[in-house]
């Protein structure tokens, strides 16, 4: 068993509408970065997990974004994992 | 007339549900999250709060509860299911019922008296309103702006389980008269097979004159009704 950083990323699914992405570019535009075409907001969930590898560290967390993490009706999800004494995510 | 009140860590509108059954003429008593039977209740009622503290998602965590199973066990065997606000949340994270609350479209929480129109009525839920009636009743939510997919949506209003939709004084579901953002001013549907009712508006909070509305009251009213009648049949 090694030990692996695993960072899940959940985002709100495309066309969904997204009012915190809204008033963040609605910011960014006062603030003058007029190149900023579009703006989402999701968020960063950072797991430790005990697992025999990245594939299965990945597949577990996999399941957990499906029970729990993400919610399939609005969120989308990716999963990108890595030995916790490797380079960390 | 047993009707269970399920109370989650976080839970803050448990009594207000609790006052509102008996003031319809029901017996209400609490059931704590942890516990997994509904101790033969006849109704349950997923009430407001932030259950959990919200955290993740609202109702995400409290979906899990160990009293979910028995209330989800419940809902498909057809017994009456009501969440109100944050229930509504934890009843659509369970799946019993489809779409989901997000943020608000405004991003502020909203805490006013808001008007609803009673889209259907004879349901277990509705029987005491008129059709078409203008409600008023608080609401007090950050994430109630409903959103379903387009598919789901249309089945929604095809099978008219839209129950109750934001709307102005004279009943006009106007985009003006929306307080969240909610698809087709969505504020309450039901299951397909109608004993599941989730909406976010408080009829919980508006129960007595003092509280200044009653019109929330018909609504558990209905409920213990269709109570009693069950076990009469």
């Amino acid at each position: 068993m090694s030990r692996f950083k695993v960072e899940v990323l959940v985002t709100p699914r495309p066309g969904l509408l997204d009012p915190q992405g809204k008033a963040i570019h609605h910011a960014l535009s006062s603030l003058g970065y007029d190149a900023v075409e579009d703006v989402r907001v999701g968020k960063a969930i950072y797991l430790e997990v005990a697992a025999a590898t990245p594939e299965d560290a990945r597949e577990r967390a996999e399941e957990m974004c499906r029970k729990l993490l993400a919610n399939p009706v609005t969120e989308d999800f990716r999963i990108t994992a890595a030995e916790a004494d490797g380079a960390a995510p | 007339m047993k009707i269970a009140i399920i109370t989650f860590p976080g839970s803050n509108c448990d009594q207000d549900c609790h006052r509102s059954v008996e003031l319809a003429g029901g017996s209400p008593r609490y059931v704590w999250h942890r516990e997994t039977s509904l101790g033969g209740a006849d109704a349950v009622i997923v009430p407001g709060g932030f259950a959990h503290g919200d955290y993740l998602r609202p109702g995400a965590i409290a979906r899990f509860s160990p009293i979910m199973d028995a209330v989800t066990a419940f809902g498909e065997e057809g017994g009456l299911v009501v969440g109100i606000c944050n229930g509504f949340q934890v009843l659509c994270e369970a799946g019993m019922l489809p779409g989901a609350l997000l943020r608000n479209e405004s991003l502020s929480f909203q805490s006013h008296h808001c008007r609803l129109r009673v889209e259907r009525t004879g349901t277990a839920f509705t029987s005491g309103y008129r059709e078409r009636q203008v409600l008023g009743m608080p609401l007090s939510h950050a994430d109630g702006n409903y959103y379903a997919d387009a598919g789901t949506l249309a089945v929604l209003e095809d099978e008219h389980r839209v129950l109750f939709r934001y709307c102005d004084v004279q009943g006009n579901a106007s985009a003006d008269a929306n307080p969240n953002g909610s698809l087709n001013n969505i504020a309450g549907i039901v299951n397909a097979r109608g004993n599941v009712l989730g909406m976010m508006p408080h009829p919980d909070r508006a129960i007595e004159a003092v509280l200044g509305s009653v019109d929330g009251l018909p609504l558990f009213e209905s409920l213990v009704g269709t109570v009693a009648r069950e076990e009469v049949a």
